[in-house]
């Protein structure tokens, strides 16, 4: 059951490369070494609980992180409802100091993160996931998404708090800083382990899910398009551009996606509005089969459980809360209170998941791509039973594809775009966390830095060219594995975080922290 | 009663050069002013950075401000003063046209001076150039310098 977001956006892809089943080829050979030496930690990290609810099995880390979440949400007393219109004013700069302009913003910092966190998991993920769980699945992913809301909070007000700033005026957080300061701070043991573990997971995971798995996806997007080709060309292309960026400093290739990215992301989310819109009169069935779908799983396999799993996955895997990679985003923001930053981040898995991935789902539901038996309303099962069969036998990206391409004929080349982008964009944030994680471990320094980039976009190519199931699964496992460290580390600080949280609140109600007027 | 204080807008171009030369002509006519040199770095805290762009900000945020005072303001302020007016160089970050008009209320200023900017390129012809708007929008008197 494992993985089939991945897998089934891939599989569209591998179907024309049918050649692979020749002799044994080198990217076989990579992946027969790299699935044997790690498969059993990513076994480990996606296996299911002991028992079973409701008769389908259950992935433990999906429950570790909405358990946090959840631990979060009410520790925190809902932070995520009672702070979301002050989100909204921090955003808009009501509270930043006039004095402090020409710093990062909280505009800046929330849009920064929310590019690393956007992309595939919110057009190809999200299809995956009401493929198989049904549109039911899109409840309990905007159910996570709002638990989600609070561990984003806790590790970006920390992410700030414990940022290390040096001479220079530059800045270095994220939760290996955190962890060491933050357990110091309590005498608690083991922050400096915490960090190490940390630290590595995430060098690992940036140059895999961060990096192979968009390049392998930016490939597979092309190559839909423009016919067959090998993946190398466009691993080298996405190499160079990268290598550009972020080695040869290249800002105006950086600036052009950052501008471009957050368009695409608006673009998307009007052209699914508009096709809701034409189909106005079946929003209020769409509503139904979700909220129906949520508690009965309308036939989908597992019953609703199948559906509660899907959309927990994809909500815990779109929008990050709780892996650690935001607090590193965020920590660049120039501000004198921690809980501003946290405050605004509650914001992305909001912007991420509530709407974006809702909106995808929401798309795919009215489109009539996945097949309902006209009789009992119920969906319709592929032969295997796995997942709910769709109009022409497509899922993943494809599914998204189609289904918006039932209102714009047009939109399939739109995404083509969008997903390279997203790809692009989701790199440069990644080669960035994991930059940060690279010298939390070797230090800082312009030739350690140097070296950390270079493997980077050899990673790229290698993403590209290659169909390294197994390594993508492992750089997958690794993301994840950054939350099973990253969310210990926040239940010991969370007391930290809460009085921080008090004292900002109340200084705000007494009128000690005020608006300033623009 | 006080000073009379005028804003001037320099932006190290021949028009901002204009602007100062007239404040000093007015500052010497009413006698007892003086004048705020500012230079203003166009700078919005809505768009889009990458994460290395954004860690480096403090510090680039820093060398503009160093680099406005070290070749414009620092020179134009010693020039006024060793002429014998009062002067001060001001160096902020955002839109020109709110900033002046904010400084000007700030010092209690008798008006803003700016230089004409000869260039008009598609960008000021659809959002109006910064001229137009601190014209449009401010709280004392303008006056612009050909």
């Amino acid at each position: 059951m494992k993985k089939q977001f991945l897998t089934a956006a891939m599989l569209a892809a591998m179907t024309p490369a049918a050649a692979f089943a020749q002799e044994m080829s080198f990217d076989d050979k990579v992946n027969e070494v790299f699935a044997n030496s790690t498969g059993w930690f990513v076994s480990l990290i996606f296996s299911n609980l002991p028992f079973q609810v409701a008769g389908a099995s259950f992935p433990w880390i999906v429950m570790w992180l909405v358990i946090g979440a959840t631990v979060f949400t009410f520790y925190f007393g809902l932070i995520q409802f009672r702070a979301f219109g002050h989100a909204i004013s921090l955003v808009k700069g009501d509270y930043s100091d006039p004095n402090d302009a020409g710093e990062v913003s909280h505009f800046q910092a929330l849009t920064t993160a929310l590019s690393g966190t956007v992309g595939l998991g919110n057009i190809a993920g999200v299809a995956v996931a009401v493929g198989i769980g049904g549109p039911g699945a899109t409840f309990w992913m905007i159910f996570a998404g709002l638990l989600g809301m609070a561990s984003k909070f806790t590790e970006c007000t920390l992410g700030v708090k414990y940022r290390n700033e040096y001479p220079d005026g530059t800045v270095s957080g994220g939760p290996m800083y955190y962890m060491v300061k933050g357990f110091k701070e309590r005498n608690l043991p083991g922050g400096g382990i915490l960090a190490f573990l940390f630290a590595i997971f995430c060098i690992l995971g940036a140059l895999g899910g961060g990096n192979m798995f968009q390049a392998n996806q930016a490939h597979a997007q092309i190559a839909g398009i423009t016919g067959d080709y090998p993946g190398w060309i466009t691993g080298v292309v996405f190499a160079i551009v990268v290598f550009l960026v972020i080695v040869g400093g290249i800002k105006s290739i950086a600036q052009v996606t950052e501008k471009v990215v957050p368009f695409m992301g608006i673009m998307y989310v009007l052209v699914a509005i508009v096709i809701l819109l034409v189909n106005y009169d079946k929003i209020g069935w769409a509503f139904g089969q979700i909220w129906a779908g949520a508690f009965t799983g309308l036939g989908v396999a597992g019953g609703f459980v199948g559906a509660l799993i899907q959309g927990f996955k994809r909500a815990a895997f779109s929008n990050e809360a709780g892996v650690g990679s935001a607090a590193i985003a965020h920590s660049a923001v120039r501000t004198k209170e921690p809980v501003t930053e946290g405050v605004v981040s509650l914001l992305e898995p909001f912007i991420d998941t509530v709407v974006i991935c809702t909106m995808t789902a929401l798309v795919i539901t009215i489109s009539g791509m996945l097949v309902t038996d006209p009789e009992t309303g119920l969906f319709v099962l592929n032969e295997a039973g796995t997942q709910i069969a769709t109009v022409n036998d497509v899922s993943g990206v494809q599914l998204t594809s189609a289904a918006f391409a039932t209102g714009f004929s047009w939109f399939p080349y739109v995404l083509a775009i969008a997903v390279i982008l997203f790809a692009f964009s989701t790199m440069i944030s990644w080669s960035y966390y994991g930059l940060k994680a690279w010298t939390y471990l070797v230090g800082e320094g312009k030739t350690k830095e140097l070296i950390f980039k270079l493997i980077f976009c050899v990673f790229i190519v290698i993403g590209a060219a290659a169909q390294l199931g197994a390594v993508i699964d492992f750089s997958d496992a690794m993301i994840f594995a950054m939350a099973v460290v990253n969310i210990t580390a926040l239940y010991f600080l969370m007391p930290i975080v809460k009085r921080e949280m008090n004292s900002y609140f109340a200084r705000l109600k007494s009128g000690e922290i005020v608006r300033h007027k623009h | 009663m006080s000073k009379t204080t005028f804003i001037v807008g320099l932006d190290g171009s021949e028009a901002g050069s204009r602007a100062l030369a007239f404040a000093k002509e007015r500052a010497k006519a009413v006698g007892d002013a003086a004048i705020a040199i500012c230079y203003i770095i166009e700078w919005s805290p809505f768009t889009f950075q990458t994460p290395e762009e954004n860690e480096q900000r403090h510090k680039r945020r820093e060398d503009e401000i160093a680099m406005a005072h070290e070749r414009v303001l620092d020179p134009a302020v010693t020039q006024c003063k060793s002429e014998g007016f009062t002067a001060e160089g001001i160096v902020k970050h955002g839109d020109a046209a709110d900033l002046l008009d904010a400084i000007a209320k700030e010092q209690g200023a008798s008006q803003i001076i700016v230089g004409r900017v000869g260039a008009r390129g598609l960008k000021e012809r659809v959002f109006g150039g910064v001229t137009g708007r601190l014209v449009a929008s401010a709280s004392v008197p303008v006056t612009i310098v050909p």
